[in-house]
């Protein structure tokens, strides 16, 4: 029989993450910090209109871009966040969550050979969509010296004549790093300079800590190069809901509307309507959300302080990202001693780029108790390391 | 500062200084202070503690009693509500708008226990006009935390 695969499949590695949760799922009672999602159930009002939804019997598929009424409540809500003007009958295209909108953006502005600067540590997608778009993923390493911000020296050192497109995944999973508004003008320069493109992932925006998200796309002349991709997972705390949505000139927007037409149809119809709600009625959720976050994020920071363990203050997202070099372990070493020893599961930090290595990422997305008793089992574990 | 720390114990009264002085990102001692403050203040009138009484084996039950009553001149309602809110069986006492002027809580040991005081006691006071018992079968929800029992974590162990 003739191989059934495509050479390009067969040659992307499978996600990191997979071997380790594999190993976690093999034991029992483990304390699980490994999780990249709100610990809290979607906000009831926002399912209650959901299931009204059903009730009403919109079981149909909605416009391929999404319903209108959705499109205008994400155009306001950028208008409102960022101060962004989108028209939400071109320049808006709702999808099944972020990540189908970074596909799309790679495969409607990438050819065959050009190059995507993907800053890492970063998010598992970008590199295998880049090469599943044709285009040569290029991996800019952020430092933790930087507090792995991306500066525009580094994105100037990686470009060549074949560069297209840069990723901002900020703020980050899994460092919890941002980038503030004289960060981002230092890197638009570089970009305009160069004639570049920006896929600007910022579905972590309302989980800033330091003052509010600031979006690429509003500094002068960016808006037009710039795809800002967001959606309703983090913020709202909708990830089974799969709900996304990219912005963006009309002219890319509809190249992008054109794949996901054919290659998805539309976002799930039940979803969009409890996003609707979720956007004109969500606010105050998102605040207690984030004040939570905030008190465990606080909470972390301050014990890694008393262990001695050496962690940047990340100001963005759910995870801490503590360096753990001292120990003369690999990332995955650490993570699959102390998994056996503690059974606490934290992700090592390499899944998320080779530039990881020496880190954990560690997400908050859970309960004060359980991250006091998972810090009381590291500190345990770093001690007996120690000695 | 106020308000956060506020939010903090409203959920949590248990928790210490040192650990609400993280969380918030502030200093321990303005905590400290703040809390002795609002205390004086009386902002904060108390630390008390939630049960779920349905699953221990005191026998209690609680009425909502809706009174309405005659205000006295001058005074308004806050005579014959004070005349209420005085029986230590009424564990809470709210003016309220609507078709009813006050609206009391009520502890007893049993229904006769609860019915008695009402009969007795609360029905007797001369403003009373009238009353209207309901008692509680079941609690569901009370301040804010729900009884039933939460579901487990749904999510995956891990997931990038």
């Amino acid at each position: 029989m003739r191989n059934p695969l495509s050479d390009k499949i067969t040659t992307i590695k499978p996600s990191g993450i997979r071997k380790f949760f594999d190993l976690v799922l093999e034991m029992k009672d483990v304390i699980s910090l490994g999780v990249g999602e709100p610990d809290f159930d979607t906000p009831w009002h926002i399912r209650e209109e959901g299931i009204y939804s059903l009730e009403k019997g919109r079981t149909f598929y909605t416009s391929n871009s999404g319903l209108k009424e959705l499109k205008v409540e994400i155009s306001n809500y950028l208008k409102r966040k960022q101060n962004l003007d989108y028209n939400p009958s071109d320049e808006v295209l709702v999808t099944v969550g972020g990540s189908e909108a970074i596909d799309l953006a790679f495969r409607a502005m990438l050819n065959p050979d050009d190059e995507v600067l993907i800053p890492q540590p970063s998010y598992v997608s970008y590199f295998p969509c880049a090469i599943l778009a044709g285009a040569k993923p290029v991996i800019i390493n952020l430092k933790v010296e930087n507090n792995f911000k991306l500066t525009a020296k580094e994105v100037l050192e990686n470009i060549t004549d074949k560069t297209k497109m840069l990723v901002l995944p900020f703020p980050n999973n899994p460092t919890g790093a941002i980038m503030n508004k004289k960060d981002l003008e230092e890197i638009a320069k570089v970009v305009i300079e160069k004639d570049l493109f920006v896929l600007s992932d910022e579905i972590y925006s309302e989980l800033t800590y330091s003052g509010k998200h600031t979006s690429i796309a509003e500094i002068e002349g960016m808006q037009e190069r710039t795809i800002l991709i967001n959606g309703f997972s983090k913020s709202y705390a909708m990830t089974g809901w799969r709900l996304g949505y990219a912005c963006g000139s009309k002219e890319i927007i509809s190249q992008m509307t054109k794949i996901h037409q054919f290659a998805i149809m539309c976002a799930p119809t039940t979803s969009q309507y409890a996003a609707v709600e979720a956007l004109k009625n969500g606010d105050e959720d998102v605040e207690m959300m984030r004040n939570s976050y905030n008190q465990r994020r606080r909470f972390l920071v301050d014990a890694f302080k008393r262990m001695n363990l050496s962690c940047f203050e990340p100001f963005g997202a759910f995870y801490v990202f503590p360096c753990i070099k001292e120990f003369g372990l690999t990332s995955e070493e650490f993570a699959t001693k102390f998994l056996q020893e503690e059974k606490v599961a934290l992700i090592p930090g390499t899944a998320f780029g080779d530039c990881g290595e020496g880190f954990l990422r560690i997400s908050y997305a859970y309960s004060l108790d359980t991250l006091k008793i998972a810090m009381e089992r590291l500190e345990r574990f770093i001690k007996k390391l120690r000695s | 500062m106020r308000n956060e720390i506020l939010s903090a114990i409203e959920k949590n009264s248990k928790i210490d200084v040192k650990e609400l002085a993280v969380l918030l990102g502030k200093n321990e001692i303005e905590i400290v202070n703040e809390i002795a403050a609002m205390e004086a203040e009386g902002i904060i009138c108390g630390y008390h503690t939630l049960i779920n009484w349905e699953k221990t084996t005191r026998e209690k039950v609680t009425a909502l009693i809706e009174i309405r009553v005659t205000p006295q001149r001058g005074q308004g309602f806050d005579k014959i509500a004070e005349r209420i809110y005085q029986y230590p069986e009424v564990s809470s006492v709210y003016l309220i708008s609507g078709g009813y002027d006050l609206l009391a809580t009520v502890d007893g040991k049993n229904l006769q226990d609860v019915s008695a005081f009402v009969s007795y006691k609360l029905s007797a006071l001369e403003s009373v006009l009238s009353v209207a018992t309901h008692f509680i079968l079941k609690k569901y929800k009370d301040h804010g935390t729900i009884f039933a029992q939460q579901h487990d974590d749904y999510r995956e162990a891990i997931m990038p």
